[in-house]
């Protein structure tokens, strides 16, 4: 915990203050307020100055996007560059298949394995284990943690290979790559990818063994399905209470509005209100399409194929980390080069959509093009925008029985209620804090 | 990430230059946020000397990233904004191998596993360079845009000047002809 806790005590009044919640990305708080034992209110609050990306689009050229969207975020900045590619190509009629759509899955492989292995092991089982953070659990730990900082490496080392560059990648573009890496190049990352995989698998064991609190809850769970594979960049979006649509649908489904205490806006599904998007969604929307080897340690770490308690999400975290290490190699296996890095693209005026599965969760893209090509406007929904109104109903829920724990405690376990989302605030504004209001 | 890659050449000493103890220069921060730039603006500044026994890396400033970064190298330099209310421009070295660092002082980023908690993770784990020293430059605004505050430029001017001469001074040491080893006598 790395805010600080003030109290101001009436006779009857309470009031908890953390003022930014740690290890989650970006600067935000959380305020709850408590009133004779009965939650009042719950406002998870976004205070980051909003990042105008989608102005600064604007006049831009279709082929900048990618470039300029990676900026959004240094943890997941191929999400950005997948959905920004897949939309422009939405807009501008392409369709790339084979050895280069390979490629992509490939590339948010790796990025899911970072980012995963960062948040399983350094940002959330710290408050499974009740450490305060990664490194005293690291003097405990030791091994565990080195197994973590080298799983993530070979996350790392995989989005070098393919996106150019570690962060930020540079070798992503409409229509393709501007350079394909060769079949031997893979060659030395076979070995470590199979030894992450082993790595995962521990991680799965590892994280299916950790307490978890008594915690279901009745989500409309959001996620991109596809009819054959665990999806990354394609497929329709769906839900767990029916809906089905075509991404290009995504504003005629789900509404966003400006709530006076954050500065990201907030996401509904209209006439339902909040949804759940990320690996818990994911996961119980797709686990069919799973490989069999991260379906059966699912199983074996007790997980059903519908999930419902968010604290198991750093178990499906490790689940899909499996997956992303498995699925790599087999593209690694399938893969011949192609002759040309990218097909061709040529602009023309349209509109495009595109969602694909960032690691927190569906990242919605719109772009409007003029015949030049030149960017009109464009819509950017990030996961973490997504998930606030459903982290602010599952604060209300896990206080409401929690209200006598002591103020250290149940500040400790809101936070950690949070770190389920692994929310990404940096790229919903786009900080965290928490305030604990108690009457 | 820019690296400079040296081809071993033979020098006057006969040694070859890839056998010379590398520096590895690490300048961390996001240009887009004003002052904490500068780690970035000393890499760069750095870079363009091409020193022949230094490496020059621009980071984010991701914790986990940074581990991996000085893996295996000896020596580290490591140069960052920090934010702990002293004059803006003011330089704080720090010997990361004595010294603990506070996690709070350093802008890095907005992620909340940063420069310190990645030392800090090092040290738990045995994993720290045999050298690792941190140059925080004091920056005066975090707002959004680019460009340095003109206090925070002299500092980095006066950061790059103390990292060139130590680079050098590494250099000229390394390459100097080593005395010959003592001859054993057997003892009668």
């Amino acid at each position: 915990m790395k805010g600080k806790t003030t109290t101001t005590g009436k006779t009857h009044s309470t009031t908890i203050k953390v003022d930014y919640l740690a290890r989650v990305e970006g600067e935000g708080s959380l305020y709850v307020k408590i009133k004779d034992d009965a939650v009042q209110d719950v406002q998870f609050k976004i205070f980051e100055p909003p990042r105008f990306f989608e102005a600064f689009l604007r006049g831009r050229k279709f082929t900048e996007a990618p470039d300029i969207t990676a900026r959004i975020c240094g943890i997941c900045p191929v999400a950005y560059q997948m959905s920004s590619v897949h939309a422009m190509e939405d807009a501008l009629g392409v369709k790339v298949n084979g050895p280069l759509r390979a490629l992509r899955r490939l590339l948010y492989c790796g990025e899911w394995i970072e980012s995963h292995a960062l948040h399983i092991y350094l940002l959330h089982a710290p408050d499974f284990l009740g450490y305060e953070d990664a490194i005293r659990m690291a003097k405990d730990y030791p091994g565990v943690v080195d197994r973590a900082l080298k799983l993530k490496k070979v996350g790392n080392d995989l989005v070098t290979l393919v996106g150019g560059r570690e962060i930020h990648p540079v070798n992503v573009r409409v229509g393709g790559f501007y350079r394909v890496p060769t079949k031997y190049e893979f060659a030395p990352l076979v070995e470590r990818l199979k030894w992450a995989r082993e790595a995962a698998l521990e991680t799965v064991r590892l994280t299916g063994g950790l307490p978890f609190p008594d915690f279901e809850q009745d989500y409309d769970f959001v996620a991109l399905r596809h009819p054959d594979e665990y999806p990354f960049n394609e497929g329709r979006l769906v839900s767990n209470k029916g809906l089905d649509i075509a991404v290009r649908e995504y504003e005629n489904y789900f509404s966003e509005e400006h709530v006076r205490h954050s500065n990201a806006l907030q996401s509904s599904l209209k006439q339902r209100g909040a949804y759940f998007v990320g690996p818990l969604a994911r996961y119980s929307l797709n686990f069919d399409h799973l490989s069999p080897l991260a379906q059966e340690a699912a199983r074996e770490a007790g997980l059903v194929p519908v999930v419902c308690n968010p604290f198991k999400s750093i178990v499906v975290r490790a689940v899909e980390t499996l997956y992303a290490c498995d699925e790599a190699l087999r593209i690694i296996e399938a893969y011949e080069r192609p002759d040309r890095p990218t097909v061709e693209v040529e602009p023309r005026a349209g509109t495009g959509y595109a969602c694909t599965e960032a690691p927190r969760g569906i990242l919605y893209h719109r772009y409007r093009l003029d015949a030049r090509g030149l960017i009109l406007d464009a819509k950017i929904v990030p996961p973490t925008a997504q998930n606030q109104k459903a982290i602010e109903r599952d604060l209300w829920q896990f206080v409401s029985p929690r209200v006598k724990l002591s103020r250290e405690n149940l500040t400790w376990q809101c936070e950690q209620a949070i770190r389920n989302y692994d929310p990404c605030i940096s790229c919903a504004t786009h900080f965290l804090k928490l305030e604990l209001d108690r009457e | 990430m820019k690296e400079r890659q040296v081809k071993p050449r033979p020098t006057a000493t006969g040694k070859r230059l890839g056998d010379v103890p590398r520096v590895l220069i690490i300048g961390v921060g996001n240009p887009a946020r004003g002052d904490d730039g500068v780690g970035i603006a000393v890499a760069r500044a750095l870079a363009a000397k091409r020193f022949a026994n230094a490496t020059v890396v621009e980071a984010s400033g991701e914790g986990t990233t940074l581990t991996q970064l000085w893996q295996g190298a000896q020596t580290v330099i490591l140069v960052d904004a920090v934010a702990v209310g002293a004059e803006p421009g003011t330089i704080h070295r720090i010997d990361a191998r004595t010294q603990a660092l506070p996690t709070d002082v350093f802008r890095g980023s907005s992620h909340s596993f940063g420069v310190a908690e990645a030392i800090e993770l090092a040290r738990a784990l045995n994993q720290l360079p045999p050298r690792l020293v941190i140059y925080g430059i004091e920056g005066k605004s975090f707002e959004s845009g680019i460009g340095l505050s003109p206090e925070v430029i002299g500092g980095a001017r006066r950061v790059v000047g103390r990292i060139a001469r130590g680079v050098r001074e590494q250099r000229r040491r390394s390459l100097r002809p080593q005395p010959p080893p003592p001859i054993l006598v057997a003892a009668r």
